[in-house]
Order: structure tokens, then C-alpha cells, then sequence
């Protein structure tokens, strides 16, 4: 950069390199439609946009694919493997979550091989996770003909915090007798909510919400290795005592009921929980300007627990403590 | 993102070990900025801070290495200077065999009992263990020892072994093969009174062809002084080199295509087509990644090569570097290899001084540097995308592919990644031109291949031999079958690989005739059993490691790994679900679904060994 002199003495010789144009205003031209990749599904020809995934386009064909760690608002992580087809050329089945299309790619999607592997995912998973509370994995479960009990009986629940504790590298030699699991007390640590790690598939769904992919908070990461993995917070600490700012955006994805509103666990401890005498109430949350879409859904007149559909376009599913949390005022302190 | 700690805080010699990584601070800021105004009111200083975190897992080293277990107030202070959350880093510590966030003795014996180690005495060096400090797990030397169970520690070659980590002001780690009980204790004492330990030298004997002229990428073998870069020049090191800067970067990878050199770590993918691939691609910086996360059960043989002749691996991975434009390679080296780390670090220091790795290499105006990362017990960190995601301070789980590491790899940047053994291969290939090194070994396996004789054969060890040779003919070369003389079983390729049967033996060993008999060559293991091994206990432990091993990302690896295992289990002690047919059905289930839908290689293989000793008739235990 010049002295002030230089640049005064410059100034004059300064032009317009781009004039200001004249006539009517340029019109911003449509965006152009992403172009069409062409493959094989079940031998039906298909067309999708480029960078679709497999998933879009066999939905598009109005296959229905089975997923757990999938969800339309968090980064595929393809860690469940049920949604996995078979593509010709491919040593291996690859997930349709996040496998994007290619040209010509040919894919089976309800092959031997591919029925299969989802029966054994669902299987594995049915025979070491209590999925009592996650209804799309029960339905799967029938339309693959999974048998969890092949296995044997379910094997003895962890105590206290073994599980929190396992050291990776090491465990103790089975025998085989029962099917091991990761049955454990649940996590009661604060007014909101709970975690029951003995209905957790290990998804990833709540730590992708708790992290980067919703509420950059970072409260819980997977802690652990193999079948010793789990979701935990630094040291295991209760969450009051962790980075938790309870939004519940973690229980909003959770797939199979781990983590549930205290209110919604309460009630089923005491039996008292009736979704079919629940009713769904649209409406917006009045504490803040975002507005964000709330579900409330209520049962005897009184709310039990609130989502945000997935759907909206303010929210994407997420919410903040108010929303998801900040009804109490509403009724009556629940009678103990 | 808000950093959120716990109140725990580091005492002065861990902060001291962590600033040993990261450099001294005021407050916690990378930049060394100090400002009263700041106490209490910022934990990190923002990019530049995050921008480090692929120093976690040296943090956590330095941590471990100086108390013996890693505290939540050593973590916490880690994660201050790294803005890490440490969940996540948490996360990361938990994932690693020889980190412990529990508290822990300093001085730990860890004694393989892992397949090569069983067949020479492992359950009975154990026993002994047990014997002089209590059952595994147990402390003794007034809290200041202890001693558990390891996974393949890559001492094959002189079975059965151990490895004693002591940490402390000097830490250190100690190999010692073979071992027995009276040798551990002596170290152990030796560590509890702060002495270093002694330890006669590690690599003698472990290669039996030693000075034989027919050695190519062994020729070096007990020639040199792997501590000195003048004696590997006179032995005509570095000619590689300034050959290589002659070519030029286009005509090296045209040299490499040319010769069909194939990847030497288990994968045996083409070397050219990932040159040409990283060479070409557009995004930059690229990286050159070494991997030497040698971990697969019984193999040892890059091990050997880092000991003994470590400048040819830094002078092939400069050739590698500067034919694909990167700048800087990383070798990932495995925790439990302390020779190698310390015969690598030398090395990398005298290449520096001597001009040939740093800045303007030769004088040329190539600049290429290498960083040695170390693993920490884990496995699966050999596979590429996981050893990547190890480097950058996450859990070593792999990522899922595409996009392969070629585009998308270390820091998002298109990478190459070869195999130690891989990557010496390629001086000889530069030297003599393709043609030259294509002529040896057969049509689609060119070159020579390093195999890793270990468990009842008289000379176990290192070998090389040209593709093509037969099994029989390569066990000879060791030798023959040592114990009992009679051959039950021998397993090719490793856990992940395939058991053979004597009737096998005159497979020819290349990448294609094995294949064509449903087995692999993988990373070289050529592991005998005589006829006393229980086979049963081998496949367990097999069953065992992978259940260990498994990162738990994926359900039919993370599960599939612990229902082998039981299954198994009860198959063998007669205690059957349903009939064994039922069994065995259930076994080939569970193999094909892990074969399927795992998403690396480590659930993909993790049935491998199993299912073939099914089929080769080894499930029966004992034959006689």
C-alpha cells in the first residue's frame, strides 16, 4: 500500500472497470435441473438426479428399504447395515443410506443375499438389545423372519456400571450358554429424561444430534470398543454433571426408546402409558420468535411428551429445552 | 461449541506431560497469548487450537507414558489446549488397548497368548505369571505391577513373548522374546528400582536367509548398522533416490504401473493405479501415509525391516512422496514395536541432517518430511480409513467407501497409503526398471514376498522367496516341520486368512493361486501346527481377538465377532443349540453376513480362518 500522497495523486487516473449497466434489471436464471443418472433397481430402469443416494432412488421406485441409523436430518454414518443392497461388481453389499448412484449401476434389493444380512442384523441386534420399545425394528424383525432366540437365552444383565467400565482389548471368555447383551440398569440422573443403554443399538443418532449435526454440544460421544461400545459422557459423569443442555434433540432421534422423557418412562414403569389413548396436537412455541413447530402429544388431558415433526421446516425435528421441556406450567405438578 | 469441563484438574507432571507435546502455556492458548483479562473466561484459542487435534493420540501417549493411566484432570487439561470436547476424548482414550483412564500400576507386563505364542508354550508362560504375581489383572510389587493377557505382539519368530510398558519420569518399553517367568521378573524389578532394564539384542536370528545373494529387499539384512545412514549408502542406499529425482514424479509412477507390484499388507490392490491416482488428483496438500500398524496375528515381517534397515523404508517413502506430490507421510507405526520407533526415529533424524529428507532434497527443489505416529493398541487402526481417522485425534473406526483414500483421505486430502513392505519393493523398481522387476516371480504376482514362518517349523522367520514358490518348498527353507515333525495344519495369511492342510502344500504361492483355492496370502503368515496343538483353543482365541479387536462402528461385525464366539464355545465343549448341523449352519450364517454387510475388512474376514478350518476338518480338535 502506498503513502496517502501516492494514492491522491493515483485518484485520478481511477476508472470504472465494470460500469454501472443500464436497461433492465438481469433476471437470476432458474436453477438447472441436477442431470439424470440412469440404473438398474430389481431390473426396473430408473432415472435419479446425480448424487442422489440408493436409498432416494429405490424409494423413488417406491421400494421401501429398511433403516435404523438413517434419518432424513442427520449425516449417514451406515453403521446398522439393514439398509444394505446388493450391487453387481461389488464384492460386498453396500448401504443404500448413503451409497450414492452411478451410471449403470445394477441392484438388487430383496436378493437371497441381501434378505439375509438384514435378518442377521435385525437378529444380532434383537438377541443383545432389549428392542421392546422400537416398533419399526419389531415390524423389520416379522418381515424378515429374524429368530434372536437361535442364539440362545439371553445372558445375564451387567451390574452397577460394568459396562461403563469394560477395558477394550480384554473380556471374559464366554461359554457360549446364553447370548450376550447389553443389558444394564438404566441412567436416572435428572428430571428430564432417561437412558436406558439396554435398548441402545448404538445408531449413533444421539450423538450426531447432540454434536455437529444439530446442537454442537457434545454432551455424549461413543465411549469403548466392540461389543464393549457405548454412548457415554466424559467419565461417564451424570449428565448434570456433563455438557448436557437438555434440548432432548438426542431422545427426538433415538429409534428404539434408550432415551425417553421421564414422564413417558414413569408412566410405563407404572403401566399407565396408553398410546392409544393419546391424541397429537399441532402447535406453535410461544417462548421465542423462532417458532418453532411443537407436537405435543397428551394423554387424560395432559401433556405426556413434545416432538417436532421432522418434516418442519423451521425446526428440522430439533428443538431447544424450552420447547421440548417448558410445559409444566401448563397443568398440574404430576401427583408422586 | 462450548467447551464444558469437569472440575477435575492435572496435577503439575501431567500438565507437564502434556505441554511436553503441546508446548508450555499461559492459559491453555496454543499461541502462547497470555492475558490476565482472559482467566477464567476462555479455555482455547479457537481455530488455530482445534486445527491440532490430530495431537491427541501423542497427548494421550505422553500422558499414559508418565503416570500409567490417563486422570479425568489430565484429560480435561488435554482438552483445554486442544478445544476437544472431552466426551469425545474420552471416547478416544477408551478405544485403546494400552491407554487406561482407571487407575493403573505404572510397570505392566503384557504376555501374548495369541495363536503363534500358544502353539510355543504361551498358556504355560501364563501359568507361571500367575504363579509369581496372581491371576492376570491382579496387582503386586506393592501396587506398582501388574500383568494381563495381550494380543499378537509380533514376536513371533521367537515365541512366546512380552512386552513391559514402565511408566513413569523415564519411560519405557521393553520386548522380550522368548520369554519365561524368571526374565519377566527380572525386568519388572529392574523397572520397580527405576534401572533400564537389560535386554540382549532384539533382531538377531530373525532373519534365517541372512547374507544369502539371492535376498533382495532383505539383502541388508545383519549387513548394515540400521543406526547409521553412512553404512546404508555404502551398502548403495539412497541410489534409489537419485535415480528417482531423475525420472521424475510421471515416469516413477509410470514404473511402478509398469511393474504390477501389488500392495504387500493383506488387500493386495495394485500400487500404480494408487500412485496414479493421488499423483493426478486435484485437491491439495496430498499425504503419503506408511502404514506399519503391523498387528495381523503372526505376522512380524515389517517389523523386521523397520529394526534392521528402517533409512530404506524413509528413502522409499521419499520416492513415493515426491511421485505423487505430497509433502508429507506419516508413518503409522504400531504401540507395541519400541526398536522399531526408536531405529525410525534415528533414522528420520540422520536423513534430515544428511539433506535427503526436509526441505530441497539432493539440492533438488523437492521438499518431503515424514512424522511417526505410534498406535496404542488397536488393531483395526491398520485398516487405512481407521488409521486415518486415529491420526486426526478421533476413534480408529473406519470410514465407509467410496470415497476411496486416493480422493478423500487423511484431512479430507487425496492420500496414498502403502504397506511397509509394499514401499521397499519400490526401490528396486526404480533401480532396475519395471521390466527388470516384473521378470521375477510369475505373470500377475511379480516380485519377491516376504512371509513370516512361525510356530512349529525348525527356523522360524523371516523369509523371502519369489512369488511362485511352493508352500512345501518355503517351509523347507525353514527347515520343516519342528515339534512332533507331523504337520496338522498350517494357516496362511494370518486370523483373516485360511487354514490349509498338509495335502495343500504344493500350492504355489501367488495372489492368484490362492485365490483360485478360496485362500489369500495376506500379510505373509505361514503359521504351522504340529499334531499336539489343540486345535480348538487356536480357533477360539482366533474367535476371541476378533471380538476384542472389532471397533463396534458396525452391527454384523460389532455382535457378529461375540456370537462366533460363542457359538464356538459351546460347539466345542458338545453343548449344542439344536444339532450340530444346526450349529454349523448358524456359523456359516453369521460368517456371510459379516462377509457381507461389515463395512471394512475386519468383520469382512473375521470368519475367515474359522470357516476354513470347518471345512479342512479342524473343528474335531485333536487328530492324531
Amino acid at each position: 500500500m502506498g503513502s496517502e500522497s501516492e494514492l491522491s495523486e493515483l485518484q485520478p487516473t481511477w476508472q470504472f472497470l465494470n460500469p454501472i449497466p443500464q436497461g433492465p434489471l438481469p433476471t437470476i436464471p432458474e436453477p438447472a435441473a441436477a442431470p439424470e443418472v440412469e440404473l438398474i433397481i430389481d431390473g426396473r430402469e430408473t432415472s435419479v438426479p446425480t448424487g442422489s443416494t440408493l436409498l432416494q432412488a429405490t424409494k423413488s421406485l417406491g421400494i421401501e428399504t429398511p433403516t435404523l441409523c438413517y434419518l432424513e436430518n442427520l449425516t449417514p454414518v451406515n453403521a446398522c447395515r439393514v439398509c444394505v443392497v446388493e450391487l453387481e461388481g461389488s464384492r460386498t453389499l453396500v448401504p443404500a443410506c448413503s451409497r450414492k448412484v452411478e451410471a449403470g449401476m445394477q441392484v438388487q434389493t430383496d436378493s437371497p443375499r441381501v434378505r439375509l444380512s438384514r435378518r442377521m442384523v435385525l437378529e444380532f441386534l434383537a438377541s443383545s438389545v432389549d428392542v421392546s420399545t422400537a416398533p419399526e425394528l419389531q415390524q423389520y424383525m416379522g418381515q424378515y423372519a429374524a429368530e434372536p432366540e437361535r442364539y440362545g437365552p439371553s445372558g445375564p444383565p451387567a451390574l452397577g456400571n460394568e459396562r461403563d467400565a469394560a477395558v477394550p482389548g480384554h473380556h471374559v471368555a464366554p461359554d457360549g450358554a446364553t447370548a450376550g447383551t447389553v443389558e444394564q440398569p438404566v441412567k436416572i440422573d435428572n428430571e428430564l429424561y432417561i437412558r436406558d443403554y439396554s435398548k441402545c443399538i448404538l445408531c449413533y443418532k444421539c450423538v450426531e444430534a447432540c454434536g455437529e449435526d444439530a446442537q454442537n454440544t457434545f454432551a455424549i460421544a461413543v465411549a469403548g470398543r466392540g461389543f464393549d461400545a457405548r454412548i457415554a459422557t466424559e467419565y461417564t459423569v451424570p449428565l448434570p454433571d456433563s455438557a448436557c443442555v437438555y434440548c432432548g434433540n438426542c431422545i427426538g432421534v433415538c429409534p428404539t426408546g434408550a432415551l425417553m422423557f421421564r414422564s413417558e418412562y414413569e408412566m410405563r414403569e407404572a403401566g399407565t402409558w396408553d398410546e392409544s389413548a393419546q391424541s397429537e396436537t399441532d402447535t406453535i412455541c410461544s417462548y421465542c420468535g423462532v417458532g418453532c413447530n411443537l407436537q405435543l402429544h397428551i394423554q387424560d388431558n395432559e401433556i405426556v411428551k413434545v416432538m417436532s415433526p421432522i418434516e418442519s421446516g423451521v425446526t428440522q425435528g430439533h428443538l431447544c429445552i424450552k420447547g421440548r421441556f417448558g410445559w409444566q406450567f401448563m397443568q398440574q405438578p404430576k401427583k408422586k | 461449541m462450548d467447551l464444558h469441563l469437569t472440575k477435575d484438574t492435572p496435577s503439575a507432571a501431567e500438565r507437564l506431560a502434556v505441554d511436553s507435546v503441546l508446548g508450555e502455556s499461559g492459559l491453555g492458548r496454543s499461541d502462547g497469548v497470555t492475558s490476565a483479562a482472559l482467566v477464567g473466561h476462555e479455555a482455547a484459542a479457537g481455530h488455530a487450537a482445534r486445527a491440532n487435534r490430530h495431537l491427541l493420540l501423542p497427548v494421550l501417549h505422553a500422558i499414559q507414558e508418565r503416570m500409567g493411566w490417563i486422570s479425568h484432570g489430565a484429560l480435561n487439561y488435554a482438552c483445554q489446549r486442544l478445544t476437544i470436547p472431552p466426551t469425545e476424548a474420552y471416547g478416544v482414550a477408551t478405544f485403546y488397548a494400552l491407554f487406561s483412564v482407571q487407575p493403573k500400576p505404572p510397570i505392566v507386563a503384557h504376555v501374548c497368548d495369541d495363536i503363534a505364542c500358544m502353539a510355543n508354550g504361551a498358556e504355560q508362560l501364563c501359568s507361571e505369571m500367575t504363579q509369581r504375581l496372581g491371576k492376570a489383572g491382579t496387582k503386586s510389587g506393592a501396587g506398582s505391577v501388574t500383568w494381563h493377557r495381550s494380543p499378537c505382539l509380533g514376536m513371533c519368530e521367537r515365541a512366546p513373548a512380552a512386552m513391559i510398558t514402565a511408566a513413569g519420569k523415564r519411560p519405557s518399553t521393553t520386548v522380550v522374546a522368548p520369554a519365561n517367568g524368571a526374565a519377566i521378573e527380572r525386568i519388572l524389578e529392574d523397572e520397580k528400582h527405576e534401572e533400564p532394564p537389560l535386554v540382549e539384542s532384539q533382531t538377531m536370528g530373525s532373519v534365517p536367509q541372512a547374507g544369502s545373494a539371492e535376498l533382495r529387499l532383505l539383502r541388508r539384512m545383519s549387513r548394515i548398522d540400521p543406526d547409521s545412514i553412512a553404512s546404508y549408502r555404502a551398502a548403495g542406499g539412497y541410489q534409489a533416490l537419485t535415480r528417482a529425482l531423475e525420472l521424475g514424479p510421471e515416469q516413477i509412477v509410470r514404473e511402478v504401473a509398469a511393474s504390477k507390484l501389488m500392495g504387500r499388507g493383506g488387500a493386495a490392490f495394485p500400487a500404480g493405479i494408487k500412485w496414479r491416482s493421488v499423483a493426478s488428483a486435484a485437491a491439495r496438500p496430498h499425504y503419503m501415509v506408511c502404514n506399519a500398524d503391523e498387528s495381523e496375528p503372526g505376522t512380524f515381517k515389517d517389523r523386521v525391516v523397520l529394526e534392521e534397515d528402517p533409512f530404506a523404508v524413509v528413502e522409499a517413502m521419499t520416492i513415493a512422496g515426491i511421485a505423487t506430490g505430497c509433502e508429507k507421510g506419516f508413518i503409522y507405526l504400531r504401540g507395541e514395536y519400541p526398536l522399531a520407533l526408536a531405529r525410525m526415529t534415528n533414522a528420520l533424524a540422520q536423513a534430515r541432517a544428511a539433506g535427503l529428507l526436509g526441505g530441497s532434497i539432493l539440492g533438488n527443489t523437492m521438499s518431503f518430511d515424514i512424522e511417526i505416529r505410534r498406535g496404542a493398541g488397536a488393531y483395526i487402526c491398520g485398516e487405512e480409513t481407521a488409521l486415518f481417522n486415529s491420526i486426526e485425534g478421533f476413534r480408529g473406526e473406519p470410514r465407509n467407501k467410496p470415497p476411496f483414500p486416493t480422493e478423500v483421505g487423511l484431512f479430507g486430502k487425496p492420500t496414498l497409503v502403502n504397506n511397509v513392505e509394499t514401499l521397499i519393493n519400490v526401490l528396486d523398481i526404480v533401480l532396475e526398471g519395471s521390466e527388470a522387476y516384473a521378470a521375477i516371480g510369475t505373470e500377475q504376482s511379480t516380485g519377491t514376498k516376504l512371509f513370516c514362518l512361525s510356530g512349529h517349523v525348525a527356523r522360524p522367520g523371516v523369509y523371502e522367496v519369489p512369488f511362485g514358490t511352493s508352500l512345501l518348498a518355503l517351509i523347507e527353507l525353514a527347515g520343516g516341520v519342528a515339534g512332533s515333525g507331523n504337520m496338522q495344519a498350517v494357516l496362511l495369511g494370518g486370523a483373516a486368512g485360511t487354514f490349509l492342510t498338509p495335502q495343500e502344500l504344493d500350492t504355489p504361492l501367488t495372489f492368484e493361486s490362492t485365490r483360485a483355492i478360496g485362500a489369500t496370502l495376506g500379510s505373509g503368515v505361514v503359521m504351522v501346527f504340529d499334531d499336539t496343538v489343540n486345535m480348538q483353543r487356536v480357533l477360539l482365541r482366533v474367535a476371541a481377538f476378533f471380538r476384542d479387536e472389532s471397533c463396534g462402528q458396525c452391527v454384523p461385525c460389532r455382535v457378529g465377532t461375540v456370537r462366533q464366539e460363542e457359538l464356538l464355545n459351546r460347539l466345542f465343549a458338545e453343548k449344542t443349540i439344536g444339532s450340530t448341523e444346526d450349529e454349523l449352519h448358524l456359523l456359516n450364517d453369521i460368517g456371510q453376513a459379516m462377509r457381507d454387510a461389515s463395512i471394512c475388512g475386519l468383520g469382512q474376514t473375521a470368519s475367515s480362518a474359522i470357516e476354513s478350518a470347518a471345512r479342512v476338518g479342524l473343528f474335531n480338535g485333536r487328530k492324531h
